[in-house]
């Protein structure tokens, strides 16, 4: 038996309302404001139907064709990441009643959510976050609870943007593990591969059949194509990982310096960045307060406020830092490369600093 | 003895003014239009002065004194000295306080072109305010020690409530030393440079309008001022390659916070590149 289906385009409302039918809210790529980013959808119109993206350093742009595809893109603008590690949310509120105690609130804000095309560089990229958030010596009760309620069906890549490098990681465009369901795009429909209870459920009730040979292969075929659309290239990444700390005063981190404005564009872009920070909303008469997290970045000069020292004062000490810990010191903190390569921080870069080329001038 | 730590010594029931020199009166906004925090915040402290809100005390003693406005005329300098030499604290609001805002173009200008702008601005009262005239449109600080600054044009309410809520507190308000980048990106805008070309300042101003102009599909034009760390030869030379002229540029940044350090010399910047 084929371990393959094939999903016409005529079946993406069928998905969307089973979806809706047990408690999902499906978020897919969407055509807004001049970009293709994760979006609630109700309909299969509400795709980006026919729109191809061009990503090259510090730039981005959609096009529509008369391409019959829904996924011919290729990332959304943003990844998963801000679905399940929100870029600011209320922890905990606290109040002060008239006897003057304290009465603590804890704040956890679920949705189950349905996320319709991942790419492989992002289901990477919530396989690291994982391990950030749960695998690791505590565990985020908001970030886990999103995680269990999360429905991935993962969309293997056609094409790749001039600023993709998963293959020079040692990756590919294919999704690999941690879906429920993969498909790959191809003319008229997708080709599907269940990769859990939940996926097979919603297979059963799509009624499908088995993908032809001719589909699978077509499918496959794609793939392959996309990874060969990719020109950048890395040493090996063990290599780069030595490499990157042996060379803590190279000039390169002086020249990447002055270039760069220490915007934070790429860690805030970045699927497996995690650091964030936290604050206190008091209310004007100081009785109660709210507690939340937000995003942060190393690129932001409190990141390394520490005990009245400000440690990376220095911008390049700020760019060292996230290129060392993204290809480097990740490794020893999480069993794992920090990267998955989708380019974002390339494309997103306002003066296109491009980490491949950074990288290979320091390990040069 | 340092501002945080005078500030222990903040009055219990604090008595607080709100200034304006010369501006727009839009930061005072910022505090009358969520009367009901206004109303909440007078339950707890004194509003001895306010003009725009309706209470006139104006060289009352206090302990805060919230100023809006630049100085330009030989009158605001009196009152700026008399309202500091009242006032425990003073916090300064707005780009015209912080930096002198619009007005202070006129910095750049010589007495000719001045006298011209002044005719256009005021054809009746031109010679009653030629009279009291400064040479120039300057900040708070020019003039007086400021112990708190918060930057906008305008600022906002959420950021001033806090602000005044921090010091009641007995800590210094919380400055936002990240450029706009960073909300806008929290707020997952697709960056206008990025996807439209559009010049935007974001990167080296501060943050603290909530990204306003990127959320609408525009570029920053910098009400903030400057971020706490701004690579000003890095963003210029960016908006010379998007193709801005010397001239542009030097206007872009010589636009609400003329006067902030950072800022003020880009003409030789641009020109030096
Ligand atoms: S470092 Fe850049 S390419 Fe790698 S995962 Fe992050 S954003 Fe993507
Ligand atoms: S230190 Fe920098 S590179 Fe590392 S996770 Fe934090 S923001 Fe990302
Ligand atoms: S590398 Fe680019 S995106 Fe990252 S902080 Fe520097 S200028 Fe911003
Ligand atoms: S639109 Fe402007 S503020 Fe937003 S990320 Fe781009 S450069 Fe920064
Ligand atoms: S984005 Fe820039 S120009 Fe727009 S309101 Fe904010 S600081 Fe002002």
């Amino acid at each position: 038996m084929s371990h393959y289906y094939f999903i016409p385009h005529t079946k993406i409302d069928q998905i969307l309302s089973y979806f809706e039918g047990n408690g999902y809210k499906c978020l897919a790529p969407r055509h807004l404001e001049g970009g293709i980013s994760y979006a609630p959808i109700r309909k299969a119109e509400d795709l980006p139907w026919g729109y191809v993206d061009e990503q090259k350093p510090g730039h981005y742009q959609i096009t529509k064709t008369e391409n019959p595809q829904a996924f011919g893109f290729t990332v959304p603008t943003a990844s998963v990441k801000p679905m399940l590690f929100k870029a600011k949310e209320t922890v905990w509120k606290v109040k002060r009643d008239d006897s003057g105690k304290l009465g603590f609130e804890s704040v956890v804000d679920v949705e189950k959510i349905a996320v319709f095309g991942v790419r492989p560089c992002d289901l990477r990229g919530i396989e690291i976050q994982d391990r950030v958030f749960q695998h690791n010596s505590y565990n985020d009760i908001r970030y886990s609870k999103r995680r269990e309620n999360q429905f991935i069906i993962a969309m293997n890549c056609g094409t790749s943007h001039f600023n993709c490098f998963c293959v020079a990681l040692g990756d590919y465009p294919r999704a690999d593990k941690g879906y429920d369901l993969a498909l790959t795009e191809i003319n008229s429909g997708f080709v599907a591969e269940i990769g859990s209870d939940k996926g097979r459920e919603l297979l059963l009730y799509l009624e499908v059949d088995a993908a032809t040979g001719a589909q699978v292969e077509h499918a496959l075929n794609l793939i392959d194509n996309a990874a060969q659309m990719q020109h950048k290239q890395l040493p090996p990444i063990k290599e780069v990982e030595a490499k990157l700390m042996a060379n803590l005063e190279h000039e390169a981190w002086d020249d990447v310096a002055s270039r760069c404005l220490s915007c934070g564009s790429c860690t805030n872009s970045c699927p497996t960045c995690f650091c964030h920070t936290e604050r206190d909303i008091p209310n004007v008469l100081g009785t109660e307060t709210e507690h939340t997290r937000e995003w942060d970045s190393c690129f932001s000069i409190d990141h390394s406020y520490t005990h009245g020292e400000t440690y990376r004062e220095n911008p390049k000490y700020r760019y060292r830092q996230w290129l060392t810990h993204k290809f480097s010191t990740w490794r020893d903190q999480f069993r794992t490369k920090g990267c998955v390569g989708c380019g974002r921080c390339v494309t997103w870069c306002p003066v296109k600093i491009d980490v491949v080329d950074e990288i290979n001038t320091i390990c040069k | 003895m340092s501002t945080p730590d005078k500030l222990i010594n903040f009055a219990k029931r604090p008595k607080i003014a709100v200034h304006k020199f010369s501006s727009c009166d839009g930061c005072q906004l910022a505090l009358i239009n969520d009367a009901v925090s206004l109303l909440e915040l007078a339950t707890i402290v004194d509003i001895v002065h306010f003009a725009e809100a309706g209470p006139l005390d104006e060289f009352a003693e206090v302990d805060l004194a919230i100023i809006e406005g630049s100085v330009n005329t030989h009158h605001d300098v009196h009152r700026i000295e008399m309202v500091r030499a009242k006032a425990k604290y003073v916090l300064s609001v707005g780009a015209c306080a912080l930096t002198g805002g619009i007005q202070a173009l006129r910095n750049f200008t010589d007495e000719k072109e001045l006298r011209h702008w002044q005719h256009d601005v005021y054809p009746e009262e031109t010679e009653v305010i030629i009279e009291g005239d400064l040479a120039t449109a300057k900040p708070i600080s020019a003039y007086v020690k400021v112990d708190f600054e918060l930057p906008g044009c305008p600022i906002n309410t959420g950021q001033i409530l806090r602000a005044i809520r921090q010091i009641l507190f007995g800590v210094e308000p919380e400055k936002n030393v990240d450029p706009v980048c960073t909300t806008c990106k929290h707020a997952g805008v697709t960056c206008v440079m990025v996807a439209k070309n559009e010049s935007c300042l974001g990167p080296v101003v501060a943050d603290g309008c909530d990204a306003i102009c990127p959320k609408l599909g525009r570029g920053c034009y910098g009400c903030y001022g400057p971020a706490k760390y701004a690579n000003m030869d890095a963003m210029i030379a960016k908006l010379k390659e998007m193709g801005l002229s010397d001239e542009q540029i030097k206007h872009k940044f010589h636009h609400i916070n003329s006067q902030a350090i950072t800022f003020h010399g880009v003409t030789a910047r641009t020109i030096s590149q």
